[in-house]
């Protein structure tokens, strides 16, 4: 092969291999994206036709109309992303640091839900949560003072919003941190052990206590019911916790090294949550609407491009900041030392 | 007698039902000591050091530190530190942060973190380094920020595993000194675990040869070299010829002992503590060749043989030589009076073998037959 050849070779494999995604973002990403804001400042309607008429009107309408949709959206997706990263932690840092032979069992009991579609297992949610599920026939049963009141209910409240998108999310969480805790030599652990990193006490119990009684509060208020008793539980729970299974160790070390699964995780568990309309649609009721649901409800149900377009473009601009001013924060080499994964 | 510093008692760790990998093993280390595990992978030489460092617990037995029994102590309450094998500096942490890592959770005062920190880093000859993130380092480096980072502690002992293991040889050497240069100067004692019995040798006052859960023999590198009581020892430090013998009698201190091939080799008496059937060793440096029927002090042991195979060293000439058809033994000459034209003996050369008798060493354990009962 000649010189020449041989140089434009080199110089044009990355680009063919960058060319097919490049493809698929052009037709699937950056021109609907373009088409969608060129929808949002039109006016007109689906029988006569759009015109690009550059008002702003569909965007100026928005805090007046739809901030309480937003605010839902902004605290449910919160809400699920921290419990899911509660729940996901745990069980991450036990099958990379205890998981042993039955590692990939686990693993694959994590992402064996994705064998069945989404919305069946939403709807399957209804039952679990349902009036006559067995969560409720469960507090009834514990209830033996009847402090909880007969019409009791989680479905359409926003505790079942929130546990559907926890349950949908979770391996999205789980996998990431499992990737990045599973390559944390163990060595580093003992050597902070070695250099007097012990119990976390007694900050543990204090830091615990307030972080637990204000989720415990979060939870309480979530299903509108007895807030001061929930974050009383979660006071003695995270006292418990903090006390006795986050140590120094895994403070200083641990938990720095995870920290680029902590920001990948969240991310894919935070964006789709917080556009997702399914759960809220699903699980649900009025009062717990998302902006997905209105931006579903407006680009398919009556048909008003503009406002559907505005909301979506306010939705995706909000959380490209959001993500850019999280990346500042978890992301820089500071904190993970430049290791990633 | 000098102060104890680590204790251990009767000291077993068992892996499961089968694996044992320490077994009851009774050491003391002293103050201000340097002293070394040495013994091929698998002897349970790291597990030893886990154990004392708090990172495995015992199956049976006492840990001491100090006259402290902290069998039972997690690592964090133990006043030892680390400097691990592959280093283990935390890469999300600078070089400052690292070395300050301990004092930090020991609450030192900002002040005092920041003068004993510069300190440690003028110690291991890094100053300058603070800013730097551990994968920025070379290997060299690296070692000498765990090293720092765990002697900035001031613990009462320092435990290394295989500290030099990652280095290459020319840097190894290097470091062996610094080592040594930097434990005497800050008088710490020192264990140190090492498959290398040449890196044992330079850098410790004493040494605890381990083979297969337990130490044969502890004593200082010379002691280890010259006087090996067991095979194991004699093969692991060095090379070593080796011949089975008989007990004939005493002459004078020594006592005689027929070797192969009928020859008498005299071994001083206190060495073969009343042993029959024996098996005596000799090194191959202590070995003078001489040309066959020349003339050599009388109180030399003396062996005759023919030259196998010559083999040019740079620095010496390693022979093999042939005794009485039964046994070959190894020498080395030192090339000093090395002719130009070639080595100044040949293959199929008859020669005499002589070395003094407090040259002898004698193995300790069981030779068959009766050794075993006059042991």
């Amino acid at each position: 092969m000649s010189r020449t050849s041989h140089l434009l070779r080199r110089f044009l494999t990355p680009y063919l291999l960058l060319a097919p995604g490049l493809l698929w973002l052009i037709v699937f990403f950056i021109f609907p994206t373009v088409q969608m804001f060129l929808y949002s400042v039109s006016t007109g309607s689906v029988d006569f036709g759009y015109r690009l008429t550059w008002s702003f009107a569909a965007f100026t309408q928005i805090p007046q109309e739809f901030s309480r949709q937003f605010a839902n959206s902004i605290l449910y997706g919160t809400l699920a992303t921290i419990l899911t990263f509660l729940i996901s932690y745990p069980l991450a840092y036990f099958i990379a640091f205890r998981g042993g032979r039955y590692k990939n069992v686990i693993l694959f009991l994590v992402i064996a839900p994705f064998f069945t579609s989404f919305l069946i297992r939403t709807i399957s949610w209804q039952i679990i949560l349902g009036d006559n599920g067995p969560v409720i026939g469960l507090i009834h049963t514990v209830d033996v003072f009847h402090q909880v009141p007969q019409n009791f209910t989680f479905m359409g409240e926003p505790i079942a919003v929130v546990s559907g998108l926890v349950y949908n999310f979770l391996p999205f969480m789980t996998l990431p941190l499992y990737v990045a805790l599973e390559r944390i030599d163990l060595r580093l652990i003992e050597a902070a052990q070695d250099l007097y990193a012990g119990p976390w006490r007694p900050r543990g119990w204090i830091y615990g206590a307030l972080g637990g009684a204000a989720l415990g509060g979060l939870v309480g208020f979530g299903i509108s019911w007895s807030v001061p008793a929930f974050a009383a539980a979660g006071a003695v729970l995270g006292t418990l916790i903090g006390g006795f299974f986050v140590s120094e160790s895994f403070l200083r070390v641990t938990f720095p090294l995870s920290l680029p699964g902590v920001f990948a995780g969240s991310l894919l568990t935070f964006i789709p949550a917080l556009g997702d309309y399914v759960n809220a649609t699903l699980l649900g009721s009025p009062k717990t609407q998302m902006i997905g649901n209105v931006i579903q409800a407006r680009f398919l149900e009556s048909n008003d491009y503009p406002t559907a377009s505005a909301l979506s473009f306010v939705l995706m601009v909000g959380i490209i900041i959001a993500v850019m001013a999280y990346a500042r924060v978890l992301g820089t080499e500071d904190l993970s030392g430049g290791v990633t994964i | 007698m000098p102060e104890i510093d680590v204790r251990l008692v009767d000291v077993t760790k068992r892996f499961g039902p089968d694996v044992v990998a320490v077994d009851h093993i009774n050491l003391e280390v002293r103050d201000g000591e340097f002293f070394s595990l040495l013994g091929p992978s698998g002897c349970g030489k790291t597990t030893t050091l886990r154990m004392i460092g708090g990172f495995e617990e015992p199956t049976s037995g006492l840990i001491e530190l100090q006259g402290q029994d902290v069998t039972w102590l997690p690592p964090y309450r133990r006043n030892v530190n680390t400097v691990f094998q592959n280093y283990a500096l935390f890469p999300h942490l600078s070089i400052y942060e690292n070395v300050a890592f301990g004092l930090r959770r020991r609450k030192v005062p900002d002040q005092e973190v920041r003068r004993r920190v510069s300190e440690m880093l003028e110690l291991v000859e890094l100053p300058g380094y603070e800013k730097r993130r551990p994968s920025q380092l070379s290997g060299g480096q690296a070692q000498r920020v765990a090293l720092a980072r765990a002697l900035i502690n001031r613990p009462a002992v320092l435990l290394l595993d295989e500290p030099l293991g990652a280095l290459d040889l020319k840097l190894r050497k290097q470091m062996q000194i610094e080592l040594k240069r930097i434990q005497q100067e800050v008088g710490i004692t020192f264990i140190y675990v090492t498959h290398d019995q040449e890196e044992a040798m330079t850098m410790s006052d004493r040494i605890a040869v381990m083979n297969r859960g337990h130490y044969e023999q502890l004593g200082t590198p010379e002691e280890l070299y010259e006087r090996p009581t067991t095979r194991f020892v004699a093969g692991f430090l060095g090379v070593s010829n080796m011949l089975r013998g008989e007990r004939l009698g005493e002459d004078g201190g020594y006592a005689v002992v027929q070797v192969v091939g009928g020859a008498r080799v005299r071994v001083p008496r206190e060495r073969l503590n009343g042993r029959a059937a024996v098996e005596v060793g000799v090194r191959p440096e202590k070995i003078r060749l001489l040309s066959a029927g020349a003339p050599a002090a009388e109180q030399l042991n003396r062996l005759d043989g023919r030259i196998l195979d010559a083999s040019y060293m740079g620095v010496s000439t390693q022979y093999i030589v042939r005794v009485a058809d039964e046994a070959n033994l190894t020498v080395y000459e030192q090339n000093v009076e090395r002719t130009e034209e070639g080595s100044l003996h040949r293959p199929g050369e008859m020669v005499s073998l002589a070395w003094t008798p407090e040259h002898t060493f004698v193995i300790h354990e069981g030779t068959g037959g009766d050794a075993g009962n006059a042991g």
